[in-house]
């Protein structure tokens, strides 16, 4: 048993954990409470909770900003994720499974795609797209994001399918199920939580993404929601947009903790098991 | 290829040529299959990194701008010529090599601390740090970087009020309005966001000491000091070596906060930033080109080095076991 002593250090260490964890996100949560009067307080609260902002990027001056803005980023991210998840899924499992040449140069393709500078990517990209009418379109923007979410989804995959037991479908079949059967009630409950895993790691990829989303778009026909902030500040009608911006950062951080919330587990080992194994 | 090899070899004598030729015909179907369901997703990652940096490449050998197409105009190496007789590009390499070693010190520093207090952690706590721990990993790098700029921006900032006991700092200090304070936020904001990422890492290697190790020097009367540096640290250089050339690559990319905070203003623009700024900015794809490629070169520079001088096994965790 732990003593009281060594109780209060664990408390006080966890408390200075989540400080350092939330405190940001707490501070532009309060920011986006403030109403436009309050913003230069100079204070960490605002000295009255107010929804102003809310209303602003909701049904405001700002919807037209933020609300196609946050369609494109749902929209864009979750399709550069599902392509990513299902192409990884097929190569993770050759290979996990499978023996053929060049299975190395594949894993080292993918590492070598996730170091590579995206600012190098969108220069040719930006010229290339506005000739082939990709420039400001959602596909314009689904393409160069599967350079972000399918080299960590191949990665943390092939790690996953390397620890699945596959013999339990062999087993499967010899106790008499069909293949169907077997893929259906053996494969597919062993690799469904890293596929499900890989999927939230490579969606937070998506999301978070900024360069591609103000290089390759220039209107709210793709603009996705990072890149909308960034030009809160030039098209909207009120002066200071701290306001309607802080709400709209909450807005798009909800998704995030949401997921963190409810599967903080698969994530941890999700990030860890693609990465390092001595 | 090591299988093929294998079963070749393990029993030559045995083998009547009959069968030899069916297993082969097995290695074939398997092979095919293999990059059957590789090869897509290995020729997308090709189509959307190689082609362009080739096209870039081809770009960068020209004198070219959006705003005047019809003057393209081959000049070798000429662009690049121009980008590194520019002062402006070696004051920004500094300033990506600062924020380069600077944040990947402190991220190891402060995710080696955070990997300890999840790995001894209570059971009570350990998913409550954990999830605390995920929610800078999955917040948007931009939503960070507005979430510091606000705290310290002078019109609608707090910690001006705050630490105004501090010397130098008052209400009127203006935190984005020269180099060493601006850079030092941007600063922040990165090392919140991605110290979560390298303490994960750094807790799986952490995980893989073996804790006999560390409980043998505790009798032997180690202080937990000593059982850290000479017992625990050694036995998990590999992934200590990972998680810094992951973030030391990802960090000389830094562009969201720089962009938010100050656009690169007051000394704080990264190679990232100009290479934005000249190409996509300014519409001049030749030289903004010519800095793309040369960022490039400089990110696999770091990797080449980290893998051959420091024989750091990035792909080791890849390989079949």
């Amino acid at each position: 048993m732990l003593s009281t002593k060594q109780k209060l250090g664990w408390a006080i260490v966890t408390v200075l954990v989540l400080i350092y964890a939330l405190f940001p996100v707490l501070s532009i949560l309060m920011t986006s409470f403030k109403s436009p009067a309050d913003l230069s307080s100079g204070k960490f609260l605002p000295s009255q909770f107010v929804t102003d902002n809310y209303e602003q990027i909701f049904v405001g001056d700002a919807k037209d900003l933020f609300l196609p803005a946050l369609w494109n980023s749902i929209g864009i991210s979750l399709i550069a994720t599902f392509i990513a998840v299902v192409l990884a899924t097929l190569c993770a499992y050759a290979i996990a499974r499978l023996d053929f040449p060049g299975k190395r140069i594949v894993l080292t393709t993918a590492l070598m795609v996730s170091m590579f500078p995206v600012i190098s990517i969108v220069t040719p990209l930006f010229n290339l797209w506005r000739q082939v009418g990709l420039y400001d379109t959602w596909l314009g923007l689904i393409i160069p994001y599967l350079s972000l979410t399918l080299p960590i989804s191949i990665w943390t995959l092939a790690a996953f399918f390397q620890q699945i037991p596959w013999d339990l479908e062999r087993a499967a079949q010899v106790d008499g199920a069909s293949t169907w059967q077997a893929f259906r009630k053996v494969i597919v409950p062993l690799t469904a939580p890293g596929v499900f895993t890989t999927a939230i790691i490579a969606f937070f990829i998506a999301w978070n993404d900024f360069v591609y989303g103000i290089g390759l778009t220039s209107t709210s026909a793709a603009r996705p929601v990072p890149a909308a902030l960034a030009f809160f500040t030039g098209a909207s009608q009120f002066e200071d947009p701290a306001g309607a911006i802080s709400a709209a950062a909450i807005i798009v951080t909800i998704p995030v903790v949401l997921l963190v919330l409810a599967f903080q587990r698969q994530i941890v080992s999700g990030l860890t098991q693609g990465a390092v194994k001595g | 290829m090591s299988t093929t090899v294998d079963s070749s070899t393990r029993a030559p004598g045995t083998q009547a040529p009959k069968a030899k030729r069916q297993i082969s015909d097995r290695v074939r179907a398997e092979r095919k299959l293999g990059w059957l369901l590789a090869g897509p997703a290995f020729i997308i990652m090709l189509l959307v990194t190689l082609y362009p940096i080739v096209q870039a490449l081809y770009d960068s050998l020209f004198s070219f701008r959006l705003t005047a197409p019809g003057d393209k105009e081959f000049v070798f190496l000429g662009n690049y010529a121009t980008v590194f007789s520019d002062s402006l590009f070696w004051q920004n390499l500094g300033v990506t090599l600062l924020i380069t070693v600077v944040t990947v010190l402190v991220e190891l520093v402060l995710g080696l601390a955070l990997a300890l207090v999840m790995h001894s952690a209570i059971k009570a706590t350990r998913g409550l740090l954990r999830t605390a721990i995920l929610v800078p990993y999955g917040i948007i790098t931009v939503v960070s970087a507005f979430a510091w700029f606000y705290a310290f921006d002078i019109t609608t900032g707090y910690v001006n009020n705050w630490f105004d006991w501090v010397p130098g700092i008052g209400p009127d200090f203006n935190w984005f309005a020269s180099q060493g304070p601006a850079l030092t936020i941007i600063m922040a904001s990165e090392i919140w966001k991605t110290t979560p990422f390298i303490s994960l890492l750094l807790l799986s290697g952490l995980a893989q000491v073996p804790g006999e190790l560390s409980e043998a020097a505790r009798v032997d009367g180690a202080s937990a000091w000593q059982r850290l540096t000479k017992v625990i640290l050694p036995n998990m250089k590999a992934a200590i070596m990972v998680a810094v050339v992951f973030r030391a690559l990802d960090a000389f990319r830094i562009f969201d906060n720089i962009f938010i905070m100050t656009q690169g203003q007051y000394g704080t623009e990264a190679l990232s930033l100009l290479a934005y700024r000249t190409s996509i900015g300014r519409l001049e794809i030749g030289l903004g080109s010519a800095i793309s490629v040369i960022l490039f070169l400089c990110v696999m520079l770091i990797a080449f080095t980290a893998i051959k001088v420091f024989k750091v096994d990035l792909a080791g965790s890849g390989k079949g076991r």
